[in-house]
């Protein structure tokens, strides 16, 4: 299975009366956009706004970030299973829209949105203040439930990004990387000397509007699979999640997870990276054991040396990372984890809910707890009054100058537990 | 332009305070102008930076006998000479000195709000006990080590005394205080990830960035003897208040608890309360409270006389992303109202 991607660097992002992309320019018509998202009909309005980096703007309650891509070569489209059909993807050619990105925003829960500043120091904690982000305000037809709110604006993100990924069908990439998957025997032949690595990947999955889909699957609902790092780059894992905005893992993580790119650029020189499993943090103690045991079994089965365990959460996804750690340990294998942590506003609570001696080996994120002021901004795309009462803000959190204070944990991406970013914490 | 010299007021004992041997142990707290003993060496370390312009001393004795008493009263001769840092020590392993050092630390910060430097051994019991009001520079394990220390210990008291940024427990040579402070590294976590595990596969030293702690482990109570004499509450992390959150308790990092009354009360309902809790899906919590707080059953139970009754307050806090250090206070705030409302047992909900 080998995967060509074809990056198009956008450099700027623009209204226009097509939707093409001209001189690393993405010109968006948003009526086109408009239309193709009101197909739904849960969907009662929809506005269309673009926010650039180093703008005086500030996107919030932000609910998904999605990188538009199109498959030019090859079976399947993107995003398989929820917008093209449930192909398998991974191999052929992919041509994505890099630094552009789709960005859904819309009261669903209130407070398990997240806050993106286009500048300013809150910048520097996401991700998204350096893409240039065509965001999506989608409100819902009236009485609307929530479970079906969150679909709405799920399919909304992911469809908007396969109309803006179209643009890129034809144009000639600024640059292409290939990927290789090759079948097992091949890949622990090619390598015979180098430690085998095996990534075990933690999709969150605690319950209605804490989701991720896989092929279109609620991952709640899998045993732990294989899954090839070039399904992933190909869109083949998305999320559906209202949750605290630092630590879950967007469509746009997913398909740029950086563990596997990481892994990939280690690969056949210091190690030989053999495969992925995918794995849930579902809520009951008996779905936990048999996930756990379920995914140190198959790490084994592949006669991994190493693994790297990603969590996506806080709290109760704490005890599944470790109960991976413990038991994929005990086979002899070597872990390291990467969280992220609960540390308290001054950083002197114990940071995660569990904890083992075997994990020895740890990678932070950064405390989600630490506050922040996000000073005004000239823009505000969405609903600012929400800042109140997402996760990591308070009473008083929006001050009446337009400044919030609050948590690092109600930015999008802050303390994400793939390591996308730079953030880390230490012992003072 | 030439930085201000730094204040400095040294707390030392009867020993190094040079009043005498285990036999002054037990002076009471006296302070004298400048440097004293080892604030000799600790002056010479300064230079130009900082002086010490007074030395408080108090033997260990009457300072463990004499706690609460001592610490005031050593804190107030400090305050008289407005320092911008105090230093204390250093106490190598000596028990005595190192926890009064420590409670001298505790009171100069909790009430002047002055940052604190001492030294001892990592074992010296001062450490685990104040630890969190002072810098501890990490010393040997007797005077021999007095001259390592004061180096240390001088050039950290007067950043803290200029209110600079005080570097990492590595750089700085103190004990790590256990708190977690947020840094960008050059990496990102990915490749410092795999960077980890290749050193880990090969053997190699690696250095994790979040050592483990060792968690408490409560053992359960025995059971109630006679449940249909027993009063019962409800207890509950799972966010369930009144509806229109009242307290407007946080949907994350709550920074409190509310006490309800639900006196009369057999059901709850989405009309009357409702969740606060952001890190569950609030849609069944929101249609039937008693999914998460049961009242309901709780009543039916009391109708039947399994239980004797039920409390006529609940508490609830959101469980998310709360920090166990608040949980622990929101906690024992909870049990001392709970033991003084003669409730015998709880039942506590969580999501």
């Amino acid at each position: 299975m080998k995967l060509t991607l074809g990056y198009i660097h956008i450099r700027d992002v623009q209204f226009g009366p097509a939707t093409e992309i001209k001189g690393g320019v993405l010109y968006v018509n948003a009526q086109e956009l408009i239309e193709k998202i009101k197909e739904d009909e849960r969907i009662a309005g929809v506005k269309v706004e673009l926010a650039r980096p180093g703008e005086r703007v500030r996107i919030l309650p932000v609910k998904d970030v999605i990188e538009p891509r199109v498959k030019v070569e090859g079976p399947g489209g993107v995003f398989p299973g929820m917008v093209a059909k449930v192909e398998t993807v991974g191999s052929g050619r992919t041509h994505v829209l890099k630094r552009a990105a789709v960005v859904t925003c819309g009261k669903i829960v209130g407070f398990q949105e997240g806050i993106i500043d286009m500048s300013g120091p809150g910048a520097e904690y996401t991700p998204f203040s350096q893409t240039y982000n065509v965001v999506l305000v989608i409100d819902p037809v009236k009485g609307l439930p929530q479970h079906e709110h969150e679909a709405a604006v799920r399919m909304a993100g992911l469809k908007a990004a396969a109309f803006l990924g179209e643009a890129g069908r034809e144009v000639e990439p600024d640059e292409v990387k290939e990927y290789e998957c090759p079948p097992l025997p091949q890949a622990l032949a090619r390598y015979p000397d180098l430690p085998k690595v095996v990534y075990v990947y933690m999709l969150q999955s605690q319950g209605l509007l804490h989701d991720t889909w896989v092929y279109g699957v609620d991952a709640k609902k899998i045993l732990p699979t294989l899954i090839s790092p070039t399904e992933v780059m190909d869109g083949a894992i998305v999320s559906g999640n209202c949750v605290s905005a630092c630590d879950k893992n967007t469509t746009y993580h997913h398909q740029n997870n950086p563990v596997i790119e990481d892994l990939y650029e280690r690969h056949g020189k210091d190690l030989n990276f053999i495969g992925v499993v995918i794995t849930n943090e579902n809520v009951t103690l008996v779905d936990k054991e048999r996930s756990s045991n379920y995914t140190a079994r198959l790490v084994e089965f592949l006669g991994a040396d190493g693994a790297i365990i990603t969590e996506e959460g806080f709290g109760n996804p704490d005890t599944d990372l470790i109960m991976n750690c413990v038991k994929i340990s005990r086979k002899g294998i070597k872990t390291v984890l990467i969280t992220d942590e609960y540390a308290g506003r001054d950083g002197a609570s114990q940071s995660l809910a569990d904890a083992a001696p075997e994990a020895d080996a740890v990678v932070t994120a950064g405390n989600a707890n630490e506050t922040i002021t996000l000073p005004p901004m000239e823009k505000v795309i969405g609903y600012p009054e929400t800042a109140d009462v997402m996760a990591g803000g308070f009473a008083g959190s929006l001050q009446a100058d337009g400044s919030i204070t609050v948590e690092i944990q109600a930015i999008t991406g802050s303390t994400n537990e793939l390591g996308f970013s730079r953030l880390s914490a230490r012992q003072y | 332009m030439e930085k201000k010299k730094v204040r400095i007021v040294h707390y030392l004992n009867q020993f190094f305070g040079q009043i005498g041997g285990e036999e002054k142990a037990d002076v009471p707290p006296m302070a004298k102008e400048g440097a004293v003993g080892p604030g000799l060496a600790l002056q010479q370390a300064l230079g130009q930076e900082g002086e010490v312009v007074a030395t408080v001393i108090c033997g260990d004795t009457y300072f463990a006998e004499h706690l609460e008493e001592a610490k005031a009263e050593v804190v107030r001769l400090i305050a008289q000479y407005d320092p911008d840092v105090v230093v204390a020590g250093p106490a190598f392993n000596a028990g005595r000195y190192g926890t009064a050092c420590g409670a001298v630390a505790q009171g100069v910060w909790e009430t002047l709000k002055k940052p604190v430097v001492s030294g001892m051994y990592p074992e010296n019991p001062g450490v685990e006990l104040y630890g969190r009001y002072a810098y501890i520079i990490k010393t040997g394990n007797s005077a021999g080590a007095m001259r390592q220390a004061v180096g240390p210990m001088a050039q950290l008291a007067v950043k803290l005394g200029r209110g600079e940024a005080v570097g990492s427990p590595e750089e700085e040579g103190y004990i790590p205080r256990g708190i977690r402070k947020n840094v960008f590294c050059s990496e990102r976590g990915s490749k410092r990830a795999v960077d980890m595990l290749v050193r880990k596969l090969r053997g190699e030293p690696f250095t994790t960035e979040y050592p483990m702690p060792v968690f408490d482990r409560v053992p359960p109570n025995p059971a109630v003897k006679d449940l249909a004499r027993a009063k019962i509450a409800l207890v509950t992390s799972g966010g369930i208040v009144p509806k229109g959150n009242p307290d407007k308790i946080e949907s994350s990092s709550a920074s409190k608890f509310g006490k309800y009354d639900i006196a009369g009360l057999a059901d709850l309902t989405g009309e009357t309360h409702q969740t606060a809790h952001g890190g569950y899906d609030p849609v069944y919590a929101n249609e039937d409270p008693d999914r998460v707080l049961p009242v309901d059953v709780m009543r039916e139970l009391e109708k039947e006389g399994v239980i004797g009754e039920l409390h006529r307050f609940y508490y609830a806090t959101v469980g998310n992303g709360t920090s166990v250090a608040n949980a622990r206070r929101y906690a024992q705030a909870i049990a001392a109202e709970l033991k003084q409302d003669g409730v015998q047992a709880v039942i506590l909900t969580s999501t």
